[in-house]
Order: C-alpha cells, then sequence, then structure tokens
C-alpha cells in the first residue's frame, strides 16, 4: 500500500487582520469621506465582498494635491535629510512589526499565496523603505549634481499585483527625496493601502506627507491630471501608459512609466536542468503569472526542448492550486473576473491558432476567480500568445537552434522589460545577456528582486528605473 | 561467470562504464546543478506547513524509515542489544507505534544484533532489517580485498543490508572508474551462499564531495554499479545530510528510473535530528520523485537521536502535550 503524503489544510489564521465596513480617503494626515460615492473590494478567491471604498472625485484629488503641496512646502521640503530618514526607518519597521497582518491582508485582497505575501511582498516592502531611508541624508553622494532637490507633488498610481510592495517602491524613494505624495491604489486591491495608511499615523509622519486616494481610472486620470502635480509616476498596462504619456506631454511633470512585459526564459542545452525548470515554473507561475516582468515566454533549445517539457509538466503537476490563506498553496487565485476572462479570451485564442494547450491537471474551487497552470506549446513568434502579455499562469514554449536565433526571438517583441538566460557556460551568459534589449535580465534564476537593484523597461515597456541610486533619480531635479 | 546478474544500470550503461575516460565523458555530461537554484528549491520545500492528520501519518512513516545507529568504537553487546529493542518496540508503552526500518552497527556486532532481534533464518519481511557498515568504515582507505572480505564477513554474519563507503579520494582524483570496479566488486561481495544478496548502500560521504555537481556524479556513479541504495554520509564528516544534497540525489535516482527503469533509495544520514528535519525530508521525497520512494524500501533515515525526538512528537500528538524526555527511553 503505497502512503499517499496529502497535506492537511494549514490555513494562516484571519484573526489577525481586522477589515472594516468600509474606508474612506487619507487625505492630510485623516481619513476622510470625499464625495460619498463608493465601490466594494471583493475577495478574489471567494468572492465575497470586503470592503466598501470610497470612491475619489475630482474634487477629492484636488484636496488630496493642496494638501500634499502645503506639507511639501511647509513641513517636508525643509526637513534635514537625516530627520525625513527616520521617518521612512520608522515606517519600516512599523511594516516588519505588522508583518503577519499585511500578507494576510494582502492574500485576501489580492488573491496571491501567503506564502508569497509573507516571504516576498511584505518582506520587500520594508526593505524598499530600509534602503530609501539610508539614501534620505546622502542624496549629494548619488552622483546626480553637488545639491539635487525634489521635484514637488508625486502623483502615483500603482497596479493590483504587488499592491503593497508597488506602494512602496513608489513612496519609498518618493519621500526619502523629499517630495510628498498622492498615491491612488488599484481599485480591486486598495486594502492594504489603507492599512499603511494607518502606519503613516502610527509613524507620527506628518500630515499630507503621504496621501491615499482610492477609485479607479477616473481617479488616476484625475491624479495624473492635476496641474499642481510636479512628477507622475505609475506602474500598470502598457495601454494605460500610453494615455498618460499623451495626458502629462507638454508639461512640465516629469515622468516614469513601468509598463507590461513579455519576458523571454532562454534555456541553453547547457543549462543546469533541474533548477532551469523551478526558474521557468518561479518566472510564469510566481503571483499567478500577475507580473510584469514574467517569463511568459520560454525560448528553449530545440535539442533539449522534450527533455525540459516532459521536466516541466511534471514539476508542475506538483504546484498547488487554491485556497491563499493555506500555507502550502503555491498558486492563488486570480485577481479579478475581469482578468480571469482576458486570460481566457486569449487562452483561448492561442488554442485556435494551433498552439498546443496543456493545463495541469487539478480541482479548482467552485467560487472565486481561478485559472488552472497552462503551456502552450508549438508557439511562433507570428502567434498572438506569443506577442500579447496575457498577466497570467499562460506560458507559451517557442523553440530556437542557435544563440543568435534566441537572442532574434527575445527582441522580437514590443516590450522589453526582462529576460532569463539559462546556462552553465558563462561567457554564453554573459554574451547573451549583452544582446538583449531588456531592463532586468537575469542568469541562472528569475523573479529576484532587492531594493538596491535597479528595475526598469526598454521600449513599451515603459522609461524610467526605480529601486537602487538610480530609483533617486526619478524624483530629484 | 558473475553469481548475480548484472544491474540494468550496468547493461544500459556498458559503453560508458567501459573505460575511466568513457566513465568520465559521461558523468561530466550530465547536466550541471546550479547552487544557488538548488538550495533556494531546498529552503522553498522546508517551509511547507504539514499539521495534524498529515503529521500523524508522516510522523509513523518516518519511525518505520529509521535506521537505527550505533557506530561507535565504545559499541558492546549489551549496547547494541538495547539499541535492537528499542528499534523492535520503540515506544514499549504503545504498542501500535511501528518498529523501525533497521538496526544500523559495525560488521562485528551483526551477530549480536541478529540474535538480539530474535532473528532466524528466511523471510526479512516485516522485521527490522540488519544493516552494517563494510568497507573500511568510515574512511574507506584500506585495499580492495580488506574491504572485500569486511563486507564478506558482514554478510556471512547475517547482515540484510550492507553500508559501503566510496574512495573519495579516487573520486576527487577522477579515477572514476576505480570508485565504480570497487563498488561492483562489493556488490558482488554481497552475495551470500544460496545465490540471494545482501542490499547495497552507496556512501557518497557528500561533504567531503563539496560540490553539488560532484554529487549528482557520484549518485550516478553508485547507481551505474549497481548500488540498491545511495546514502549520503557516514554521519562521522560535518556537513553530513543536508537538504540540498539530498534534492540532487533524488533528482539523480529519478533520472536514473527514467532512463534504466530502475528503481534506487536514498537514505540521508547525520544530522537530521528533529522530526521536523525530518518531516522536511518526506516533503522533498513526495514533491521531488513521488510516493514511490514514500516507502522504507527506498526511503531511510540514517540516525539515532531523531527516533526520541519522533516518539515524544507521536505522544504529543495523541495526548495533547509534551511529556519530558524522561518518558523516552535512552539507548
Amino acid at each position: 500500500m503505497p502512503f499517499e503524503f496529502e497535506y492537511s489544510p494549514a490555513p494562516e489564521a484571519r484573526t489577525v487582520v481586522d477589515i472594516k465596513p468600509s474606508y474612506g480617503l487619507f487625505v492630510n494626515g485623516e481619513f476622510v469621506d470625499g464625495n460619498g460615492r463608493s465601490f466594494k473590494t471583493v475577495s478574489p478567491s471567494t468572492e465575497e465582498v470586503l470592503a466598501e471604498i470610497a470612491e475619489a472625485d475630482e474634487a477629492d484629488v484636488d484636496a488630496a494635491v493642496k494638501a500634499a503641496r502645503r506639507a511639501y512646502t511647509r513641513v517636508w521640503s525643509k526637513m534635514s535629510g537625516a530627520e525625513r530618514g527616520k521617518y521612512l526607518f520608522r515606517i519600516a519597521r512599523i511594516l516588519q512589526e505588522r508583518a503577519r497582518e499585511f500578507a494576510v491582508l494582502e492574500s485576501i485582497d489580492n488573491g496571491k499565496p501567503i506564502k508569497e505575501s509573507r516571504d516576498v511582498d511584505v518582506p520587500l516592502a520594508a526593505a524598499h523603505f530600509f534602503y530609501y531611508a539610508g539614501w534620505a541624508d546622502k542624496l549629494e553622494y548619488a552622483g546626480l549634481g553637488p545639491a539635487p532637490q525634489p521635484l514637488g507633488v508625486a502623483g502615483q498610481v500603482i497596479p493590483w499585483n504587488f499592491p503593497l510592495l508597488m506602494l512602496a517602491w513608489k513612496i519609498a524613494p518618493a519621500l526619502a527625496c523629499g517630495n510628498t505624495v498622492v498615491l491612488k491604489p488599484a481599485e480591486t486591491t486598495p486594502l492594504t493601502a489603507l492599512l499603511f495608511a494607518e502606519v503613516c499615523q502610527q509613524a507620527d509622519l506628518p500630515p499630507g506627507v503621504v496621501n491615499i486616494v482610492t477609485g479607479a481610472g477616473e481617479t488616476g486620470r484625475a491624479v495624473v491630471g492635476h496641474p499642481d502635480v510636479d512628477k507622475v509616476a505609475f506602474t500598470g498596462s502598457t495601454e494605460v501608459g500610453k494615455a498618460i504619456a499623451r495626458t502629462v506631454a507638454g508639461s512640465r511633470k516629469k515622468v516614469t512609466l513601468e509598463l507590461g512585459g513579455k519576458g523571454a526564459n532562454i534555456v541553453f542545452d547547457d543549462a543546469p536542468v533541474d533548477q532551469a525548470v523551478e526558474g521557468i515554473v518561479n518566472g510564469i507561475f510566481f503571483n499567478q503569472g500577475h507580473v510584469c516582468c514574467a517569463g511568459s515566454r520560454l525560448l528553449v533549445q530545440e535539442s533539449v526542448a522534450d527533455d525540459v517539457l516532459t521536466r516541466l509538466k511534471r514539476r508542475m503537476s506538483t504546484l498547488r492550486v487554491g485556497d491563499p490563506l493555506d500555507k502550502n498553496t503555491d498558486v492563488g487565485a486570480i485577481n479579478s473576473a475581469e482578468q480571469l476572462a482576458k486570460i481566457r479570451e486569449l487562452s483561448e485564442i492561442g488554442e485556435a491558432d494551433g498552439a498546443g494547450r496543456w493545463s495541469v491537471e487539478c480541482e479548482l474551487p467552485s467560487t472565486g476567480y481561478w485559472f488552472a497552470p497552462t503551456i502552450f506549446t508549438g508557439v511562433t513568434q507570428a502567434h498572438r500568445i506569443a506577442r500579447e502579455e496575457i498577466f497570467g499562469p499562460v506560458l507559451s514554449v517557442i523553440t530556437f537552434r542557435t544563440p543568435k536565433e534566441a537572442v532574434e526571438k527575445a527582441n522580437n517583441t514590443p516590450f522589453g522589460l526582462s529576460a532569463g538566460v539559462w546556462s552553465d557556460k558563462g561567457s554564453r551568459i554573459l554574451w547573451t545577456a549583452s544582446q538583449l534589449r531588456a531592463g532586468v535580465v537575469w542568469s541562472n534564476t528569475f523573479n529576484k528582486f532587492d531594493p538596491a537593484s535597479p528595475f526598469g523597461g526598454y521600449k513599451e515597456s515603459g522609461y524610467g528605473r526605480e529601486g537602487g541610486r538610480h530609483g533617486l533619480e526619478a524624483y530629484l531635479r | 561467470m558473475k553469481a548475480t546478474a548484472p544491474s540494468p544500470g550496468a547493461t544500459t550503461f556498458a559503453q560508458e562504464t567501459a573505460s575511466d575516460a568513457a566513465l568520465r565523458r559521461f558523468l561530466h555530461g550530465l547536466p550541471g546543478v546550479d547552487q544557488v537554484g538548488a538550495e533556494q528549491r531546498a529552503a522553498s520545500l522546508g517551509t511547507r506547513s504539514i499539521k495534524t492528520e498529515s503529521k500523524r501519518q508522516a510522523i509513523d512513516l518516518a519511525i518505520r524509515m529509521v535506521d537505527l545507529t550505533t557506530l561507535e568504537g565504545m559499541d558492546t553487546p549489551g549496547k547494541v542489544r538495547a539499541l535492537a529493542a528499542k528499534a523492535m518496540r520503540p515506544d514499549p508503552a504503545d504498542p501500535s507505534c511501528p518498529s523501525t526500518a533497521a538496526v544500523c552497527v559495525y560488521g562485528d556486532m551483526v551477530g549480536v544484533a541478529r540474535e538480539a532481534l530474535g532473528v532466524s533464518a528466511g523471510s526479512t519481511a516485516g522485521r527490522v532489517h540488519v544493516a552494517a557498515v563494510a568497507t573500511a568504515f568510515p574512511s574507506g582507505r584500506a585495499p580492495l580485498d580488506v574491504k572485500l572480505t569486511d563486507t564478506r564477513d558482514a554478510v556471512e554474519a547475517g547482515a540484510d543490508e550492507i553500508d559501503m563507503v566510496i574512495d573519495r579520494g579516487a573520486f576527487l582524483s577522477g579515477r572514476y572508474l576505480q570508485v565504480y570496479e570497487e563498488i561492483v566488486a562489493v556488490r558482488e561481495a554481497c552475495v551470500r551462499a544460496d545465490g540471494s544478496s545482501a542490499h547495497l548502500k552507496v556512501i557518497l560521504e557528500t561533504g567531503e564531495l563539496q560540490t553539488y555537481d560532484n554529487v549528482r556524479r557520484a549518485s550516478w556513479l553508485g547507481m551505474l554499479a549497481g548500488g540498491h541504495f545511495i546514502k549520503t554520509s557516514t554521519g562521522k564528516i560535518q556537513p553530513a545530510a543536508t537538504l540540498p544534497v539530498i534534492l540532487v540525489m533524488l533528482e539523480a535516482v529519478r533520472d536514473f528510473r527514467d532512463t534504466t527503469g530502475q528503481q534506487v533509495g536514498v537514505k540521508p544520514a547525520g544530522g537530521i535530528r528533529t522530526s521536523k528535519d525530518a518531516i522536511k525530508h518526506l516533503v522533498m521525497v513526495n514533491e521531488v520523485v513521488g510516493s514511490d520512494w514514500l516507502d522504507p524500501d527506498w526511503f531511510r533515515f540514517g540516525a539515532s537521536t531523531l527516533l526520541n525526538d519522533l516518539l515524544m512528537q507521536r505522544t504529543k500528538m495523541q495526548t495533547g502535550r509534551y511529556s519530558g524526555p524522561d518518558y523516552f527511553t535512552l539507548d
């Protein structure tokens, strides 16, 4: 009788978070009601309504920008870098202290597995605050001139895939450089940003330095288009990014855009094959594939393609899809019904275009938004699933014969955010990396993030860099 | 003519094992292991949370997989008898507690162990096995004929399983064929008068091989030469069994079965002291090679102190509270 090792449910306790029935806007250090309109945020794994969230209109955004301007002129721009750094260190420490609360809330609101929110999102968010706290009093030594100055009020719009982490990427460098911010979280994932507002209060951050306005596209447009915003930072889809670039064109506003991607993960025949398979899995199934720098195209050398695919499918069949709060879950829920529909549509197009579809056989929960990890084989450059960002757990497998062909195919995309190179041969890795037009190239690993490392794209993946010393440049003049 | 059929590995890989050069080409042609990636994968499997019923089952399985070991210069018949008694009935207060897979002793203690276990001739099914270390354990530094005599003595004394060490010096100096031929010879020395054979575990002493590439090559070498098990360590060298090393070895036995159809077991030994560690290993077995290996025939723990921690956790799960160490037998 073979032993079947079934893992019993290991749910993280939900009691650590306290979700209020309704949330207002965070303006000038306080929660305010706004104009009265609201929308609902739901848990994507259960479709349960979590809370009513205020929807900021132009007047609300204007009030937030005014508060930010006041805080900038009267307090924040006058404060020494060392003092600003103290606030950032304090925020970082509070994030660490309340890490469990943030992780659970993020998994409930976003649908991502607790394993990832606990081990990646929240620790990295805290790390970003620690990192930029250290820069606050050293800006003169950043190589950006002898006395770099802040820009003023930053309008920031962030996506739903890493709600707290993207907030940290935006707020930490802005504040370290002496700017104040008006931030709009994504409409499907506002809760951790609102909890972060509480952290700002707890850290005694001067009122108005951080303002959080919730809402959908209209609210975002109001933030970006506000005449008194000096800097626009956006992470999200290429389509919206283009619209933002058009809106701010001709204005004094400085812009950074971090947009879509269609990252190539290149596996050469001399790759460490088991780790490459791990890297492929991590590249596309991490965070349900809701990652702008996901390795959504696997470029595998034809001579090892069969072996790699056999190993990949075997590995994929051990992925545990289900309850985001279970500590053993590897793949959680798709963030929204809308996103699920988009993933389904593109997958159907992939099938219709003639690519071979293979999905993990797994039981998906009956409520919520779910999509089984899927790969498409026999994909060519002409297929839509090889060109368009799916933003879901769907991998397109393309083969190549020579290193030159791999590079050509990898670069043959309107995007240029990330790429991966797998080989045991150092010279091949270095050559390939130098040929790839992508903002981040990982070798023998994938989806590794560190606050000290700059991140950003080529071509339609956006411009400007976030993270590291380079990330300061976006918030200084 | 050989007394035992050559292993399927040897048949499939006759060319690869024909010369030192061919063997080297083969072993160095195996896919490399990326250290960072392997350690990351091992660490991520280590975060699995095994609770309630799955933990209860895992603990019982782990007990059934223990090779309860004493390998000291100061071993005496009395010590070995105590060990054997413990192996048969790990928890005297609870008859539902399974016995361990084997006791593992030096070759001269095989007779004592058999007697203490009440072993008579016949089937090994359902009883605690006797495993003996041989081949100039732990260093393996002795002439081949001494190693073979050591092995034959243990087999004649009635050992069910032989844990041999490879010649790490030969391996590290690149004399792979010598290592291979030595394992083949020891396997032949495991054959009993009646034609049956003691099971051979090949100890790689991964702490001395140092790199994961070496671990993968040594694993293949041990399997090609016909080892029934590949085992990490003697327990005399640090580091002994680590999760990334077990990961690489599990990948090797998985790939070997895919190629030859022959299944080889894996035995981590040394350094596994807590139930939590043992469960991490079982999770890794489950997710890397699957349930085919979740059986004492295919996965063992070489350990001494681990057993008491497993028993303590087992009792805790039954009673809901921890008992002190005095409630578990010392051996």
